[in-house]
């Protein structure tokens, strides 16, 4: 197979070889199996285990006294009431917490300071400007609302375009300059300016990407215990990232990670949100040294809605995409404002993301953005489902259905003609990642089948004969997985203090135990995904032992090892990388034992349902378990030397299966994520003009995340994540006024799609490319159902209203806002 | 602050305990009985998962003052599983794939209980209507309808 570069990037070396141990099978006895969750029964009966379930000796509780200004400076606080109050242990005002406390840490060069209790400003409704401990919340709660706080008012800044031109005391962070970008730059990737000159046809479009987020029914809480002698602190978290959030915390807290040991929890949801819970550890390890007693600090839902640091992408594009007139695609360039709102954490991460599938899976030559980060009195940006890469998705597919119209083409038909071709792979597209593998119109064509498309269209024109808006969207999206950090960093540009690569690895230890049980410790933990049960289906396949066999338990930071954890799609790929490794070593251990208690060469002997027999001869085998024995007690029976050493375990880490740095200059900003998943979604919808209401009559959902180990699960992320994209796209939005209120602050007003809103059903297929550089071809699917649905949801309204020319450019389409499309189309 | 006296039953067992009248249900359960089935999500009664059943009828336990079931019956998620087994419906969900994070599943199973006990044979609709009063982040609800769907189907099987 031959690969396919772009001509600004020379292909000599551009591409490491494969690491790929277990090549991928034509059939399997337990991946690919629909197993039920080994995960369930514990959550079914209460004994979860999360964050709130929790209870350590002593324990006391915080609550936080939050802003209720956009921008203001803190004059004066006022805690002498909270401290009187009878079971009140602490109060800390930000300036107390600055004396021990340092600024959170933030991905962000040059960065911008936050602290986990507001200093002198608050920048946002909701920001923390002091803490309670008490012996419970209740009272917890009744001190902060004798807190007096005097505050003198800033100007504030809620609008992104008009950020751009703030001064004076509009400017949010002085200290970083007299202005609130936070960002400002260029990037180019191919030849551009050419590809334009070349063009037939340029299709312009303005669209606006709004703010939602991911707010899982849990928020973020956590219990931290300080012990004054060893300068150790132990806290439960619920943070994703468990291996790296130390570093954070502790940096802020002014000892090394190796003083914090976190203990993961069982996660209610996370959709990104919980990757990092550095300012909620930071606060409840502030406030426990302070206290001199363990504290519990949970937010409640409004801490979480106003201060969760996790609101999603907004953004406001003004692209423009140059064809040729039989509808070939050529070029795309782009002006990108976003507003990350009143700090940085992550610096412009979202969009180093977006640039790993910018072309989407279109054969696109050249790439342009510039890209304006603002900065505004709302709740910090940070992670939800997608990272940036759903809003590039849902751009790429609106220029793609504009386009059609301008050239008065079959929107399913522009598609096709600009898919990358299965014969291409591995491909690399402008920004430099690299596409693994993939079979776009297989996934197109599945999903035409499985709609039965002319029926949709009947449908459709039978409606509307009868004077009914119904009509037909189709989205095809990538869904990349497997991060690899640069995407944090690569556009910070080379005057800031560049980094170099990091694996992000992921590991495991397999220990098996005198009974023949087979024990999976995970460095990282449960967030809402499966781990336990891909780990259980992948070691299964490893000995060919029944699941049951498999036990699976979570490592503390104190015992684990180096991982990563859950996010960008990853988990999946990297703990079958983890497993293969150790099962590896595992198995030679076991096998040389047989070999001696069987007096064979371990060479003629397999793993074959639960056993380790001789090839060729059935019968003749011993159980895991007699030989795990054998090899735990009666270890002087064996040869000596460490191989036949007591026990039988192993720990592995494995590496991101293929990264590459970026090109100095930034003319490509090498493979970073490269485990290529693809989607088609198509969606039938019917609206009402009178009232503006989307109701969803079908919807169609392909995906292709290579090797799937569990279908069953796989298509819980597709529907679930789909249910969040309907929710992007038709109702979530965090809304604030011109005063800098959030006034979606609650589930009563930021409105997430309950059954009522969701299609009668979301039939789900897969189409399997397996990736030729992770172990089994496994490719990550959690993130693709929000990445496809907005941009099939946006075609498909824009086409029910035709006869009004509608045109989808700004979500989310709420019925309000649908009204105002017609309203604005009936006029003549 | 004063402190009133109350006496209810929980999962089967009789408690007596004086509260103060500000107590939520929700703390009441979770804190004071340390019953840690009942979720809290969004504390002011929108999401349904912290519900459970008062006297056989779906209440938002975030919603509702402890002093409020003295002398009620209350069955929270804790209870479901009898004699260290699941119970059918629980088992359904586990078959089904009806949760994801699992932080929803304990309002669902309660709503899902005080439907399956008023409407042995619930049509699919009338799932639908009971499941709209909660929400779940996860898994797009489909798979917790089948759930309820499938609990209804096998305690009919059981009832044969």
């Amino acid at each position: 197979m031959t690969a396919t570069f772009p001509k600004h990037i020379a292909a000599e070396g551009y591409i490491p070889p494969s690491r790929q141990q277990e090549p991928p099978r034509k059939s399997y006895k337990y991946i690919g199996q629909n197993l039920k969750r080994v995960e369930d029964p514990r959550l079914l009966t209460g004994h979860g285990q999360y964050i709130d379930d929790i209870a350590v000796p002593g324990m006391a509780h915080a609550a936080v006294l939050r802003s209720d200004r956009a921008h203001a400076r803190i004059k004066r606080v006022d805690t002498s009431k909270a401290k009187a109050l009878a079971g009140v242990y602490l109060v800390l005002t930000g300036a107390e917490a600055k004396e021990v406390t340092g600024a959170t840490a933030q991905f962000a060069s040059p960065p911008v300071v936050q602290y986990c209790l507001a200093v002198d400003r608050v920048r946002h409704v909701g920001e923390a400007v002091a803490a309670v401990v008490a012996e419970n919340r209740y009272v917890a709660e009744d001190a902060c609302d004798l807190i007096e706080v005097e505050y003198e008012d800033l100007p504030v800044v809620v609008d992104p375009e008009a950020a751009m031109t703030s001064s004076g005391d509009a400017v949010l962070h002085p200290e970083r300059g007299p202005n609130n970008i936070a960002q400002h730059r260029t990037f180019t990737f191919g030849p551009v300016q050419e590809d334009f000159a070349k063009a037939d046809v340029v299709v312009k479009r303005t669209l606006r990407w709004g703010r939602s987020g991911a707010q899982p029914l849990e928020t973020v809480g956590c219990i931290a215990s300080y012990e004054p002698g060893s300068g150790k602190f132990t806290m439960y978290t619920n943070s994703s990232f468990l291996n790296y959030v130390g570093w954070l915390v502790g940096a802020s807290l002014g000892v090394s990670a190796s003083k914090l040991n976190l203990i993961p929890c069982v996660t209610g949801g996370s959709f990104g949100s919980k990757l990092f819970t550095h300012k909620v550890m930071t606060l409840a390890g502030t406030l426990a040294r302070a206290a001199g007693r363990p504290v519990k600090f949970l937010e409640d839902r409004l801490d979480n809605i106003t201060s969760c640091d996790n609101h999603g992408s907004d953004r406001i594009y003004r692209c423009e995409l140059a064809l040729q007139r039989d509808g070939t695609m050529q070029s795309l360039r782009f002006q990108v404002i976003d507003d990350y709102g009143a700090y940085f954490q992550f610096g412009v991460g979202t969009h180093g993301n977006s640039l790993c599938q910018i072309v989407g899976p279109y054969r696109i030559n050249s790439v342009q953005m510039e890209l304006i980060a603002v900065l505004t009195n709302k709740c910090q940006q940070g992670a939800y489902r997608g990272f940036g890469s759903e809003v590039t998705n849902w751009m790429l597919e609106r220029m793609a259905d504009a386009a059609a119209d301008e050239l008065k083409m079959d929107p399913i038909e522009l598609r096709r003609r600009n898919l990358i071709q299965p014969d291409q792979f591995p491909y690399v597209i402008p920004s430099g990642n690299l596409y693994d593998s993939g079979n776009y119109p297989a996934v197109l064509e599945e999903a035409l089948r499985i709609a039965e498309l002319p029926k949709w269209q009947k449908i459709r024109d039978d409606a509307r004969a009868q004077g009914r808006c119904v009509g037909i969207g189709a989205a095809t999206c990538q869904e990349r997985s497997v991060f690899s950090a640069t995407e944090f960093w690569s556009l910070n540009g080379t005057e800031n203090p560049g980094f170099t690569l990091t694996s992000s690895p992921e590991s495991t230890q397999l220990r098996v135990d005198p009974t023949g049980t087979i024990h999976v410790t995970l460095g990282s933990p449960f967030w809402g995904n499966s781990p336990e049960t891909m780990a259980t289906q992948i070691v299964a396949e490893q000995f060919q032992v029944d699941p049951s066999q498999v036990n699976v338990v979570y490592a503390d930071t104190q015992s684990g090892f180096n991982s990563t954890g859950p996010g960008g799609s990853r988990f999946t790929v990297m703990i079958a990388g983890a497993i293969v490794g150790a099962a590896k070593q595992v198995k030679d251990k076991l096998l040389r034992v047989a070999g001696h208690m069987m007096e064979a060469d371990a060479g003629d002997l397999e793993f074959r349902a639960g056993k380790i027999g001789l090839k060729g001869a059935p019968g003749k085998e011993k159980t895991i378990g007699e030989v795990a024995l054998f090899a735990h007690y009666f270890r002087l029976n064996l040869p000596a030397g460490d191989d036949f050493a007591s026990g039988v375990d192993a720990s592995y880490v494995y590496d991101h299966p293929l990264t590459t740095m970026p090109a100095a200059d930034r003319s490509h900003l090498g493979i970073f994520y490269p485990i290529m998943g693809h989607m088609c979604h198509l969606a039938l919808v019917e609206v009402d003009p009178r009232t503006g209401k989307v109701a969803i009559l079908d919807y169609v959902a392909v995906h292709d995340a290579g090797t799937v180990v569990n279908p069953m699960t796989l298509a819980g992320h597709i529907r679930g994540g789909t249910a969040q994209g309907i929710g992007t796209a038709l109702y979530e939005k965090f809304h604030y006024d011109e005063n800098g209120q959030l006034v979606t602050g609650t589930f009563a007003d930021y409105l997430m799609p309950t059954l009522a809103e969701m299609p009668p059903a979301i039939r789900v297929g897969h189409v399997e490319t397996p990736s030729p550089f992770t172990e089994y071809g496994i490719k990550g699917g959690g993130e693709g159902g929000r990445m496809g649905a907005p941009g099939a949801l946006s075609r498909a309204i824009e086409d029910a209203l035709t006869q009004y020319g509608v045109r989808c450019n700004e979500l989310p389409l709420t019925p309000r806002k649908v009204r105002e499309l017609v309203r604005a189309g009936e006029k003549p | 602050m004063t402190l009133i006296p109350m006496s209810l039953k929980v999962n089967g067992t009789r408690f007596e305990r004086a509260v103060e009248p500000r107590r939520l249900l929700s703390d009441f359960l979770r804190e004071d009985l340390d019953l840690k089935a009942t979720h809290v999500g969004c504390e002011h009664g929108v999401c349904g998962t912290c519900t459970v059943l008062v006297d056989g009828q779906a209440v938002r336990s975030c919603l509702s003052f402890a002093v409020q079931a003295d002398g009620c019956e209350v069955r929270t998620a804790d209870g479901l599983a009898q004699g260290g087994k699941l119970s059918v419906l629980q088992q359904a969900f586990w078959e089904k794939h009806g949760l994801q994070c699992g932080f929803c599943t304990p309002g669902m199973l309660m709503v899902a209980t005080e439907l399956l006990e008023r409407t042995p044979r619930p049509t699919k609709a009338e799932i639908e209507e009971a499941i709209s009063a909660n929400l779940c982040r996860c898994t797009g609800y489909y798979t917790i309808v089948e759930s309820v769907q499938r609990a209804a189907e096998m305690m009919q099987e059981g009832a044969k």
